[in-house]
Formats: structure tokens, sequence, C-alpha cells
């Protein structure tokens, strides 16, 4: 239920993922990220989807998938069963967004958090200059068939994060094809951000 | 990948005796039986590590005959369909077993077998006999055949308490488990249907106490207690598409003949049914479904999970063993932090579907094995 435009997300977040550590995947697609983290840190991964048809592609490469929401399947998982929960490009079809952080916090260490960017130039130029829903790469449903439920962007996040205490640990910003570092709320179409309790702050 | 599999071909039934006096079975219920006959099959062939064994657990009325045909026979084991070369359950590279539990009637030890103190079938002298006591008697054949650790137990409604009963008792036996639309334990709804089935066949005077064999079956009562069973076993919508409200004879009847297929289907099921099952047989496999409970963390001990991987399968339309009951077993591994996956069929064949939906089930069961048997070394898929 991913865009993946392009996999530098994907590298990117193979980057972050320590070797052999335990990781949860929200809303983990056909498995094509599980399966990197796999391969390339010999990470124990689970994934969490709601599609039947991509659940099957999970199992056809060899991984463990359960079939069902991400707003429910939280709750069992006892406190830091993962390294790290991954929400790439789920976030934004997530309804309960408070409860699914909190239980994410919960039973991971971080959480490894992507996005499309809702403030990119392109989705503001079409809002301004055409008057419409922006319709772009990473965000690229009408306002009548996208699974979408909440847009933000990169400031909203760290805005979001930074209410609620929320430690950022890193934030990686990606236009095309490469990552951006100038003015990422501006520039960058999806952001990927690292994040943890700040245990020192309530 | 699915549907391309070839035939098992020409099967035959083998027994296994133990429990001899005065080594009895120790039952759950603190009694005792033997001798125990196992009746079982057995397909593929076992490697020279024992490594590649599969055990195959059989719902309600099957058998041990699950795939292939028997010499002369026409009908092909109860899951065929999955099990053979190149399909689901692969026999050229997996051994499967499939044993038929005490308390049946197909081979196996049940309440129409011989009591070897009197000569005569046990019938009500039969102890009730409980899931845990059907592993038991599994695990006495599996000795026998020389298997220490099981590749994967699988199977689906009774069959699935029968493999989370294997885990519970037997986890360092067990390297995988596929429970299918089964539960930690039955519903009170579930209980509900099932006493109504055994009152069915208790309240037909042919039923004598349990003391028919001499007389014949309480046919009546089995049949409608068969009868109840079916329209549990399909959905609302496979009974609109195989039946709708089509008419046997084109006209009502105005009668209390069978007017509707439904109704002449019912009945045609029921019948054949009184000409395979024993009815005594009926009442203790469904008791054995209602004391079955292994909720309340005592699926999977303290350390229990460590290296069984599950697949766990539900169907949407199935409302016997409703998906819910498949994802409190999924629950429950999750609290455990066990190696899960969990797939909820969209299937419009109800409780059925563990025996039609051969795609989808092949789809996960084949990789999963796989997976299993292999780890990540062998199998390279493109991403």
């Amino acid at each position: 239920m991913r865009s993946d435009g392009g996999r530098l997300d994907h590298r990117i977040i193979s980057r972050i993922v320590a070797p052999g550590a335990k990781v949860l995947d929200l809303g983990c697609g056909n498995g094509d990220l599980m399966y990197l983290l796999v391969r390339e840190k010999n990470a124990r991964v689970q994934g969490i989807e709601l599609d039947e048809a991509a659940i099957y592609e999970c199992v056809r490469k060899g991984l463990s998938v359960i079939h069902g929401d991400i707003e429910e399947g939280l709750r069992e998982y006892p406190d830091g069963s993962f390294d790290d929960v991954i929400l790439n490009q789920s976030i934004q079809q997530v309804k309960k967004v408070d409860e699914v952080f909190e239980q994410a916090l919960r039973i991971g260490r971080r959480i490894i958090v992507g996005f499309p960017n809702f403030a990119h130039l392109g989705a503001r130029s079409m809002l301004f200059f055409l008057g419409r829903s922006p319709v772009t790469e990473s965000l690229p449903y009408r306002w009548n068939d996208t699974p979408n439920v909440r847009f933000l962007s990169v400031t909203d996040f760290r805005r979001f994060c930074d209410e609620r205490g929320l430690k950022i640990l890193s934030a990686h910003y990606i236009g095309e094809g490469k990552e951006v570092r100038f003015r990422p709320n501006l520039f960058a179409k999806d952001a990927l951000f690292v994040i943890s309790k700040n245990e020192g702050r309530k | 990948m699915a549907g391309k599999g070839q035939p098992v071909g020409v099967v035959e039934t083998q027994y296994y005796t133990f429990a001899e006096p005065p080594e009895l079975l120790l039952l759950e219920s603190g009694k005792r039986l033997g001798p125990v006959i196992l009746a079982y099959e057995t397909y593929g062939h076992l490697n020279r590590e024992r490594t590649n064994a599969i055990l195959v657990l059989h719902a309600l009325s099957a058998d041990a005959h699950a795939a292939g045909h028997h010499k002369g026979g026409r009908d092909p084991g109860w899951w065929d369909a999955m099990i053979g070369p190149g399909k689901a359950f692969d026999t050229d590279r997996y051994f499967v077993i499939c044993s038929n539990v005490i308390g049946g009637c197909k081979g196996s030890t049940g309440p129409s077998s011989v009591r070897p103190e009197t000569g005569s079938p046990y019938g009500l002298h039969f102890p009730l006999i409980t899931i845990r006591d059907m592993v038991e008697a599994q695990r006495r054949l599996i000795d026998h055949l020389g298997i220490e650790s099981l590749l994967c137990v699988v199977g689906g409604s009774m069959g699935g308490m029968q493999t989370l009963q294997w885990v519970a008792s037997y986890p360092e036996r067990v390297r995988s488990a596929i429970p299918i639309a089964t539960a930690l334990k039955n519903s009170p709804q579930q209980i509900a249907f099932n006493e109504v089935v055994r009152q069915s066949i208790m309240a037909d005077p042919a039923w004598r106490d349990g003391n028919y064999y001499d007389d014949g079956q309480p046919e009546k009562g089995l049949a409608i207690a068969r009868m109840i069973g079916h329209i549990t076993f399909m959905s609302d919508q496979s009974m609109e598409e195989k039946f709708s409200r089509r008419l046997k004879n084109g006209n009502y009847s105005f009668r209390f003949g069978a007017d509707f297929e439904v109704e002449s289907y019912l009945r045609y099921r029921g019948d054949s049914f009184v000409k395979r099952f024993d009815a005594n047989s009926y009442l203790y496999v469904t008791k054995a479904l209602d004391y079955f409970d292994v909720s309340g963390g005592r699926l999977v001990g303290a350390n229990g999970c460590e290296r069984i991987r599950f697949l766990v399968i539900s169907f949407k339309s199935d409302w016997l063993y409703p998906s819910y009951q498949s994802q409190e077993i999924v629950k429950e591994l999750k609290r455990k932090a066990c190696d899960v996956t969990y797939c909820d069929i969209a299937s419009t064949y109800g409780h059925d579907a563990f025996l039609l939906e051969v795609n989808e089930q092949t789809n996960l069961i084949r990789p999963f094995l796989d997976k299993t048997f292999h780890g990540y070394e062998v199998a390279d898929y493109a991403i």
C-alpha cells in the first residue's frame, strides 16, 4: 500500500537499521523492504499488512506477515519487543495516529517514519496556481480515490514530535532520486524520521 | 505454482498397535485405554536425516486417507488436492503422515472397536477422550516411525486443534505449525451446536444408550446430526450460489417432501453419512472438541516458541470457526513474541473452505514450508 517511489527510502532505512535488529514493519506492503532488511542486515522482521494480495507476496518471499489492521494489531506485543518499528508510507493512512505512535514507542525502541511531504513545492504550486488538490509522484491519488486520511508536512511532523516530547534521532529528506538538504519542507517529496521517546522529558 | 501437482497414486492404510496391557494409555480423564490401534497413511519418503516429516491432522469425520487412491477405490483422500508431488505438501520433498484419531471409527480404536474384556464393542464403555489424548496417541506413532522432530503439524478445524495441542504438548518436537479455521477453545455457540448434534443422536430410540451394534445405527438421529453439521460448514453466500431457492421438481409439492434443492442435498448428505460413520464416534469426537481449551497462555510456554514458525489461516465467510478465533491465536502468539504469519482468506465457502480453497492455501503453505525447511539460503526471489 505504499507508492515506493524509487527505492531510496528503502536504502536509507536499511542504513538506519542495525545488523541483526528485530524489526516490525507496519503496513509492509509486498514485503520488499523487509526482504531487503533480511538480506542486507540479517534483521529479524515481522510485518503487518491489510491487503490480502500483499500477504501472498510477503509469504512467497519467505517473510512472516500478519494480515490485519495496524491500528488494532499492536496491543498484544510485549513492551520493547522490537528494536525498530517502521511506519514507512503508512502513517498518512492511519486514523488513530497518536495511539499508533504510543503503541509503537511502547513495543519498539525507535520508530522509523516515512511519509509524503504535503508541503513539497510541486504540491504547493498545484494548489496555488491551479487551485486543485495536489496530485504528485508521492501523492498520486485524486481527492475521491485517495487512501490517505492524513496530510502532513515536514514542519507538521517536527511540531508533532515537539508537542509530544519525542526525540528526533535523525531526519532524511528525499527529492528527485536523491537526498535533499536545503529547505526540506519545500524541496523534499518524502521525509524519513527516526524518533524515540525522550526519556529526559515528560 | 498451485494446481500443477501430480497424483499420489495408490496408497494403503497401515495400522500401529500400542498400549498393550499392562502398559495402557493414560488418558486426560484419568482412565486407561489399551490396546490402542492407530490407522495411518504415509506419502513420500522420509529423508536420511529424518527432518522432512509433516503430520497432517484431520477434522471431525475424516480419516487417515488424506491423499491418493486405495486399490480398487475411486475416492481420492480428503485433502488430495493439497498433498502430492508439486502440491502444497509436496511429496517429492516431504514425508507426509496422516492418522485417524482415537475415538474415531476409521480403523483407529474407538467406541465401535471390540472391548478386550468382553469381546463386544465398547459402546459407552469407551472412555471419554480429549484432543490431548488424540495427540498423545499420535506421538506414539511418530516415535514408532523413528521421527524426533516434525517439520510441520497441520490441520483444519478439529485438525487445527490437534495442531495447537501438538505445540502445547510437544513444542520441542515441532518446527512449524499450520492451524487452519480453528480456535484456542470452542465458544458457547460451537458447544451449543455440538450439543444439538449429540441430542439428535441420543434422542433416536435406535441409539439404545450406545448399544446398537447388533441392531444397526440410529440412522435418523445421526443423519439429522450431520445435516446440522453441513449447515454450519457452508456460508449463507455459498448456499445461495449452490442452491438458491431452486426447486427439485419445478413446483411446490404442498407436502413435506424435499421441495428445495437445499433440502434434498442435506437429506442426501445425512443419508450417506450414516453409511460411513459411527454414531457413538460422533458423540465422543464432538465432546473432545468441546473440552479442548488451550487459551489463557496454555498454548505456548515461557520459552516454547523460540524455534517454532506459525502459519495461521482463516476464512472470512467461516461462521462456525470465525476469523476472530484465529486472530485470538495470533494475539496469543504475539504476546509470546512467536514467529507468526496470518492470512484471512477472502473465501465465500464458509468453514468448508479449508478443503476447497486449494490455490490460496497452496500459495501460503508451499513457500512457508520451503522457508521452514531450507531457511533463506536456497530460495532466491528477485525483488
